[in-house]
């Protein structure tokens, strides 16, 4: 095998990042709310890529994706505070539950065809909105005050890992066969099922893969913040990630990162501003779909150019 | 190739993005002298969201109670510099206001959140970094006693009673003033104060004699509660308990009156407020009380000076929020004063041992467990639909 | 009219009786008729450009402030601050078509509709920028009062007749202006086919103006009445509500206008009755439990022909 030059730059990156923030966080370089904040990102960016497979690739609009990251929460912190079960099993059952309620949500949705989706809407809002009721009328993890004392189990190399896996997985999934076929119901869903896809399959498939990687998101926030309550994954944490997914481009994975990681920053900057940043978010929603439909960079992926020039014949 | 291409650029992203979040950290503690000429003190309060109004008549109270001591010359000659945050009445926000106070602004002790919830959110920050928090208002139990280890949580304090007490006095007032046997309960299922002080008012009220027919439920967005309130009058009980924030209770009392119950209605200090009289005619108020921590009608020069201060400064009584907000306020700048530095430890031990401090909702001694003993006051509304004193009830 | 009770014999393991039934029937019927309102709004503009206007839940809040403002600044009384909630309400839902989905027509369905939820929390955030987020009391501008039915203990009050009253004469005169004017024929010529419809000379972009102006102004009309039979009014009251009568929409058959009165009543009184016999906790629960149901079962809703999807 060839050795690339790229290859090894990239790792070599990635692993020097890595350590940079390891050092500075456990040197206390890196204050305790600036860490909070850098955890906050990184989740942030599994929420945004995961929802961009939805609302970008699939071309269908959910606005439901902090009810997936509920279920994962509070399923992995029933696990490790109710049960104390060890975190990995936690965070793998968190995760494949909030991919089954994707199933389970997603096949009458998209079962009953283009009508189906429209309402999809309307269906994960709604299911964000039970998910919200049936843990606060669960005693078991808190009611309503939510389940507190969750063991603070992620921490730097678990999430720094976990979210470039995601966004890895997400990427090669979407190069693959499978992901071809969503791309193609994204561009006219006549065609694709002329040309023999599945539609209810494989919107099903996207559909339940970002409910997954949403659950995962939850299990790593829940075990940073101490205290899930349903309160915390209400509509408005949803609208987030659409603002998230939608600025950064519907169908750039780095345009998510980019976007998702932009505003957490502007989000902790504006502190004290409450209403005027749903003011201003809401705007960036309409302007962006008024005047670049397709968000900021589009379907584009950045790319660093001096890399790019290698690769050219 | 395509791959890598992207693997580089998501790196690149990555790094850049994490540099960006991570400068402008890491100040290092600075060494608390032996008497500072001022000590910060964190305000996480609910200045936006569903509680707002309780946050903002706080804020109000909390600062004005700060310009007093300072222009009064400080806390024993040290001058108290609030730092105030709105936690947008979320637990998430309110361990990341928290965590901003205790790491970023080093601030010894924090005073607020309002509600037990947001409350109970800040106590790993205040473990980790050692910072007391003093919730003015956080009733319920959980704040400053771990319930699953019954040991007193070392950081968390609070200058208000709790809520058993508080159900308590409730269920011995309905008991025993109003002579109820039956009694239906309506909670507010988002809030773990209407969950707690249904608990308490449940058993005191059956320690009485008393039968509680039924326990009902809303949630905080709910606007029409005719549907049930007819099933709870179907019952006929004697008195409905409604431990609840007045947002809700008054559009349920105006409707409970709607649908014909004439019987009594009792709440606790969430009902404090403009709300009900703007609601509800006076005769729908009477026959309705309510359990609270002072009343502004009081004669005491304490209370006569600050509703008065209040009004001037604000344009509106104070409620008891405010009263408490204020004490809190008060109570956290004896500490420091007896402490006499900005260290956290000797302020927390000082406000640990505060002891018959006289303030407006009554005199603060805290007991091992971090709260307050004080009394509880009933009122009740005139023809007028203005708030009245029923009478004081001493814990025993 | 003790006797008629036993005869009716509806008794509930509490030993409450029928009353207690028609009482929630009226509740449900009260509030059933605001989500008709908002409903038709929904439907009329699905039924046109095929869009689910998320804004209109808050086209329904806005009309509540202008109505409260109405009363207290202008000191009106209920009828003209309904009429001009509804003027208010018919220029707002224009201008929305005009500024958000107008230059969107040609983009894809997951642009425009992403263009809806802005607009709905642009409209949501900068109310509670501008007034504040706490409720604001509405004037009592109906005398309390209430009628005693059949001599039971179920009452209904002024103000769930002057809703039942208000709900019954729009939806009349909206099926006046759908079946027997102009208007209302090109506006079903357009939601049959548009491009059809332009061909024989329709004005196509006015006809979808008039539907919105049409539908927000019930959405107005509703959320005064709501003001004025809850007693409160907050930036964030459209959400639930305007959800709920698009569910009202879909279960009606989405489109078809007799459908979304038939679907908000049916929801009025589900809520009402899950609220009065089962948990009022889970009542927004079932609205959502409805829309998946019929998603099942009959996708084009209680009135809906099924229909060959066109290519």
């Amino acid at each position: 095998m060839k050795i690339n030059k790229q290859l090894v730059f990239n790792l070599s990156l990635a692993f020097l990042l890595f350590f940079v923030i390891h050092f500075l966080m456990s040197n206390r370089i890196i204050s305790a709310y600036y860490q909070l904040n850098i955890y906050l990102l990184f989740i942030n960016i599994i929420m945004a890529t995961s929802l961009n497979l939805v609302n970008g690739f699939l071309g269908q609009l959910h606005l439901g994706h902090a009810g997936f990251m509920a279920v994962g929460a509070y399923v992995s912190a029933a696990m490790t505070t109710k049960m104390d079960l060890p975190f990995l099993p936690a965070v793998i059952t968190g995760s494949i539950a909030a991919g089954i309620v994707g199933l389970l949500i997603g096949y009458p949705i998209f079962r009953s065809g283009r009508l189906g989706g429209d309402y999809l809407a309307i269906a994960t809002l709604g299911f964000g909105e039970i998910v919200r009721i049936i843990f606060v009328n669960t005693q078991y993890v808190g009611g309503a005050s939510g389940l507190s004392g969750i063991p603070r189990y992620t921490n730097w190399p678990i999430l720094f890992f976990l979210t470039v896996a995601t966004v890895l997985l997400i990427r090669n999934f979407i190069n693959s066969s499978h992901g071809r076929a969503v791309l193609s119901i994204r561009e006219d869903e006549i065609a694709a099922e002329t040309m023999g896809i599945n539609l209810t399959k494989y919107k099903l498939m996207a559909f339940s893969i970002a409910a997954f990687f949403a659950g995962l998101a939850g299990t790593l926030y829940a075990h940073y913040f101490f205290i899930i309550s349903p309160n915390t994954f209400n509509f408005l944490k949803s609208v987030d990630y659409l603002v998230m997914a939608v600025l950064g481009g519907l169908g750039s994975i780095t345009g998510s990162i980019i976007a998702a990681s932009g505003l957490t920053i502007i989000s902790a900057l504006l502190q004290d501003f409450g209403a005027l940043r749903m003011v201003a978010y809401s705007m960036i929603l309409v302007i962006i779909m008024i005047f670049r439909p397709s968000g900021l960079m589009g379907t584009k992926e950045f790319k660093l150019s001096f890399l790019e020039e290698k690769e050219r014949r | 190739m395509k791959n890598k291409k992207f693997i580089a650029g998501l790196v690149t992203i990555l790094f850049a993005v994490t540099m960006i979040a991570g400068c402008g950290g890491g100040t290092p503690d600075p060494t608390p002298s032996e008497t500072p000429d001022s000590v910060k003190v964190g305000v996480n309060l609910e200045l936006s969201g569903n509680v707002a109004q309780f946050g903002q008549a706080v804020a109000n109270a909390v600062e004005m109670a700060f310009e007093e001591i300072n222009a009064a010359g400080g806390a024993n000659g040290i001058m108290l510099e609030p730092v105030l945050y709105d936690n947008r009445s979320d637990n998430a926000e309110s361990l990341n206001v928290a965590t901003r106070l205790a790491s970023q602004d080093n601030v010894p002790v924090i005073i607020g959140p309002v509600t037990s919830s947001n409350t109970l959110a800040a106590i790993p920050v205040s473990e980790q970094f050692e910072v007391s928090v003093v919730t003015p208002t956080g009733t319920a139990t959980a704040v400053t006693v771990d319930d699953r280890t019954g040991e007193t949580r070392p950081f968390m304090f609070r200058t208000c009673f709790i809520d058993p007490f508080q159900g308590e006095v409730a269920a011995q007032f309905a008991a025993q003033n109003l002579e109820a046997t039956t009694a239906s309960i309506y909670v507010d299922n988002n809030s773990d104060y209407s969950k707690g002080l249904e608990a308490s008012f449940q058993s005191a009220f059956e320690g009485f004699g008393g039968e509680i027919v039924s326990v009902e439920g809303f949630v905080i967005e709910d606007r029409d509660f005719r549907s049930t309130l007819t099933r709870m009058i179907g019952n006929n009980p004697d008195v409905i308990f409604i431990p609840a924030y007045e947002e809700q209770v008054a559009l349920i009392i105006s409707q409970a009156r709607e649908l014909g119950y004439e019987g009594a209605l009792v709440g606790t200090d969430g009902w404090d407020g403009p709300r009900l009289p703007e609601v509800n005619s006076p005769e729908n108020l009477q026959n309705a009380y309510f359990t609270n921590h002072y009343t502004s009608e009081s004669d005491d020069p304490k209370v006569v000076e600050f509703v008065n201060n209040y009004r001037d400064a604000y344009g509106s009584t104070p409620t008891a929020l405010a009263a408490l907000g204020y004490d809190a306020a008060y109570v956290v700048a004896d500490a420091i004063a007896r402490a006499g530095s900005g260290d956290k430890i000797a302020i927390r031990d000082a406000i640990a041992s505060t002891s018959g401090f006289v303030g407006v909702t009554g005199t603060v001694t805290l007991d091992e467990q971090h709260n307050p003993v004080k009394s509880a006051v009933i009122l009740g509304f005139d023809d007028e639909g203005r708030q009245t004193y029923v009478t004081t009830v001493d814990p025993n | 009219m003790k006797n008629a009770l036993l005869f009716y014999g509806v008794y509930n393991r509490k030993g409450v009786s029928m009353d207690i039934f028609i009482q929630q029937v009226i509740n449900g019927l009260s509030l059933g008729s605001i989500y008709a309102l908002i409903a038709l709004g929904y439907t009329m503009v699905y039924g046109i450009i095929k869009l689910i206007n998320f804004a209109h839940g808050e086209i329904y809040m806005i009309g509540a402030y202008i109505g409260f403002f109405a009363i207290t600044s202008m000191g009106l009384g209920f009828i003209p601050a309904l009429i001009i909630a509804m003027i208010g309400c018919a220029i707002l839902g224009m201008a929305i078509e005009k500024i958000a989905y107008k230059p969107l027509r040609k983009s894809t369905r997951i642009a425009v509709l992403i263009t809806a939820i802005g607009v709905s929390l642009f409209l949501q955030y900068t109310t509670v920028f501008f007034l504040r987020p706490e409720p604001r009391i509405f004037p009592k501008i109906l005398t309390d009062g209430r009628f005693n039915i059949f001599g039971l203990k179920a009452y209904i009050t002024y103000q769930q007749l002057t809703i039942f009253i208000v709900t019954i004469l729009l939806v009349v005169l909206l099926q006046y202006i759908v079946h027997f004017t102009k208007t209302g024929k090109a506006m079903r010529a357009v939601a049959f086919d548009k491009d059809a419809a332009t061909l024989m000379g329709i004005n196509t972009n006015n006809i979808i103006s008039i539907t919105f102006a049409i539908g927000s102004a019930l959405a107005g009309a509703a959320g005064v009445m709501v003001g004025v039979y809850y007693s409160a009014i907050n930036p964030l009251m459209g959400i639930m509500p305007g959800l709920k009568a698009f569910v009202a929409a879909v279960l009606g058959g989405i489109g078809i206008i007799p459908g979304a009165f038939t679907g908000g009543m049916i929801m009025g009184v589900i809520e009402a009755m899950v609220s009065g016999y089962g948990n009022s906790l889970y009542r927004d629960a079932v609205a959502f439990l409805i829309l998946i149901i019929i998603l099942i079962f009959k996708p084009t809703g209680l009135f809906g022909k099924s229909e060959r999807e066109k290519v």
